[in-house]
């Protein structure tokens, strides 16, 4: 795999960007937060990962699933029953991956096999989705539990483990342990989708976004390149709901409920649908606000779900691209010394047919 | 070339029925190694959906389609496209999002090994013409780019039967000159059917012509022999002189 290093090129100019920006969350959060921002920024991390799982399989590989976060609960539950059961951190987070993977994996198949179309694709993920909210708040009784785990129903598990360093399971990871790791996580993740994207499977999963039936003429077995994209989506979010688990040590079935799911969607919408930094910024982004939305004080008519619901609607109707798409046109637009020289020639041809016209 | 090659495609009592609609009706055809034959008959003949049973974007009512000798009449598209068999539609099917040089590379990439894949796009570049808009977003060229762009999506893949849903439509007269040279010179290496409408193109082109008419094949002649079968005038050109 060539990749060179082409300045002129936008996305590798974002790409450092990206990577520059993650360092610097790597190196100088610890600095600079204390431990409550510390958590706050874990739990942040997670969702922007989750954020990051469902923008690649809908922004690149054209899958609408509206039930992502079953991916991120299952990640978290699988966490959680391992690390009681096995007492060591190491393979409950292969768990997180790996469980959801295969989940994906077997519901991708009934869905991209059967041929079943996107609107119903996001209508069974949703249903799974609130399959599972259902099942796990009436796991309350004893009889409910996987080893010497019990699910606990809607009060969920609690006194979760956390990380420990692998293979001592007496010396747990501190806060700032588990931020680093969070980081780091973030960032191989984030680089390791911008090079699937790169790989033959990668290019493939974009052009069947583009045209299905053109994949398909071309020899591209269309439902095997989707049904692993899936896949590939679900064992990120698995692995953001593991990260989720560490931040607080608690996990109960609101995770697979309908407010989590729609809120993906939403962050990725605003992040900016056909971007992987987008989702992640969305999903910081619309926390933040929610959070100080939360702290407002507004008339008795009006709630924060009200206010916030408003201001997202505005923002849809306003911004209909997102937030990374549209910054992006605002700067190739006003300051002309970003674009590429590609950019600029496409700008000048415009401006000649613009001139003839 | 006198030794006797066994057919590249034939079908057997393929069959295409939409609820009461027989759309593809018993049809019997035949296509010998290297040939160009184009498919004509007037709109709803039944033309473009035998195109699409062949390639099993419908599946057939009846019947099976033979490729090379092997029954391929349940094989999914992309394993049918895997055999070497090419498929250009009648809107330019590409993808738009992406630019001329992704296009051909996807597709030249599915059977070439990553160091080889860049010289051979190079070179389907060079034989559409179409190297200097290679950086461009196929959605943003004209229509007639853009037929070239599938062209080469096609060729690419080095395909030995090529399946044209008009090729020619909505292309100036210069485009058609052109695409006429390169189906000429496509079949020096490969076996074609052409579903046309412009006589003029098809004349150039092809030897043998088969006519359908409701769904199966009326005629199966020369050229010059269908122009004359007094039946063919009848319900097709004879209905274009009425309008």
């Amino acid at each position: 795999m060539k990749i060179a290093l082409n300045l002129e090129d936008w996305s590798t100019r974002g790409l450092i960007l990206v990577g520059l920006a993650m360092l610097a969350l790597l190196f100088v959060g610890p600095q600079i937060f204390d431990l409550f921002v510390l958590l706050k920024v874990i739990l942040l991390i997670s969702t922007a990962m989750l954020a990051l799982s469902l923008g690649f399989i809908w922004g690149f590989g054209g899958i609408l699933c509206f039930g992502q976060s079953v991916f991120f609960g299952l990640g978290g539950y699988a966490y959680a029953i391992g690390v009681i059961n096995i007492g060591e951190s190491t393979v409950p987070i292969l768990l997180s991956v790996l469980v959801p993977a295969a989940f994906a994996m077997m519901l991708g198949y009934f869905m991209f096999y059967g041929r079943l179309s996107d609107i119903y694709l996001a209508v069974v993920t949703l249903a799974v989705t609130l399959i599972f909210y259902a099942f796990m708040r009436s796991t309350s009784g004893e009889e409910y539990h996987i080893g010497s785990a019990r699910l606990m129903g809607f009060n969920g598990i609690s006194s979760i483990p956390g990380f420990n360093w692998p293979g001592f399971p007496d010396s747990p990871l501190w806060p700032d342990d588990i931020y680093y790791v969070s980081v780091v996580l973030l960032i191989l993740v984030y680089f390791g989708l911008r090079y699937l994207l790169r790989t033959h499977f990668g290019r493939v999963v974009v052009a069947i976004r583009e045209n299905e039936a053109r994949a398909e003429y071309l020899g591209y077995d269309v439902r095997f390149y989707k049904t692993m994209t899936f896949t590939v989506g679900a064992a990120v979010a698995g692995l953001a709901g593991c990260l989720f688990v560490n931040f607080n040590n608690f996990i109960n079935p609101d995770v697979f409920a309908l407010g989590l799911a729609a809120q993906i969607i939403m962050w990725v919408l605003i992040g900016g649908v056909g971007t992987l930094v987008g989702p992640m910024l969305g999903s910081v982004a619309l926390q933040m606000l929610y959070n100080w939305l939360g702290t407002q004080k507004f008339a008795d008519f009006l709630n924060t779900y009200l206010v916030f619901g408003a201001i997202i609607l505005v923002f849809v109707l306003a911004v209909p691209q997102g937030l990374l798409p549209s910054a992006r046109a605002l700067a190739l637009r006003f300051l002309p010394w970003v674009r590429s020289q590609e950019e600029q020639e496409t700008a000048a041809r415009a401006r000649e047919s613009a001139g003839n016209g | 070339m006198a030794e006797q090659r066994p057919p590249i495609l034939e079908t057997r009592g393929l069959t295409m029925r939409f609820g009461g609609v027989v759309a593809v009706d018993n049809v019997d055809f035949s296509l010998a190694e290297g040939e160009l034959r184009c498919l004509i008959g007037p709109n709803g003949a039944g033309k473009t959906t035998f195109f699409r049973c062949l390639t099993h974007i419908y599946k057939a009512s009846a019947g099976e389609v033979l490729y090379r000798g092997e029954n391929i009449t349940g094989s999914h598209t992309h394993q049918i496209a895997r055999r070497g068999i090419g498929i250009k539609t009648q809107v330019p099917s590409v993808f738009d999002g992406l630019d001329v040089r992704e296009n051909i590379w996807l597709s030249a990439r599915r059977h070439h090994k990553e160091r080889e894949t860049d010289r051979a796009v190079d070179a389907i570049l060079e034989r559409i013409g179409l190297t200097a808009l290679s950086k461009r977003l196929v959605g943003r060229l004209s229509h007639g780019e853009r037929q070239g762009v599938e062209l080469g999506v096609v060729l690419a893949g080095d395909p030995e039967l090529i399946l044209l849903d008009e090729p020619t439509a909505g292309m100036t007269h210069e485009e058609v000159h052109r695409t006429t040279e390169m189906i000429r010179e496509i079949n020096r290496t490969a076996s074609l059917i052409v579903v046309e409408h412009d006589m003029q193109f098809i004349k150039a082109i092809a030897n043998r012509v088969t006519v359908f008419n409701q769904g199966a094949i009326l005629v199966e002649d020369t050229m010059e022999n269908v122009l004359r079968n007094q039946e063919v005038r009848d319900i097709y050109l004879g209905k274009r002189e009425v309008a």
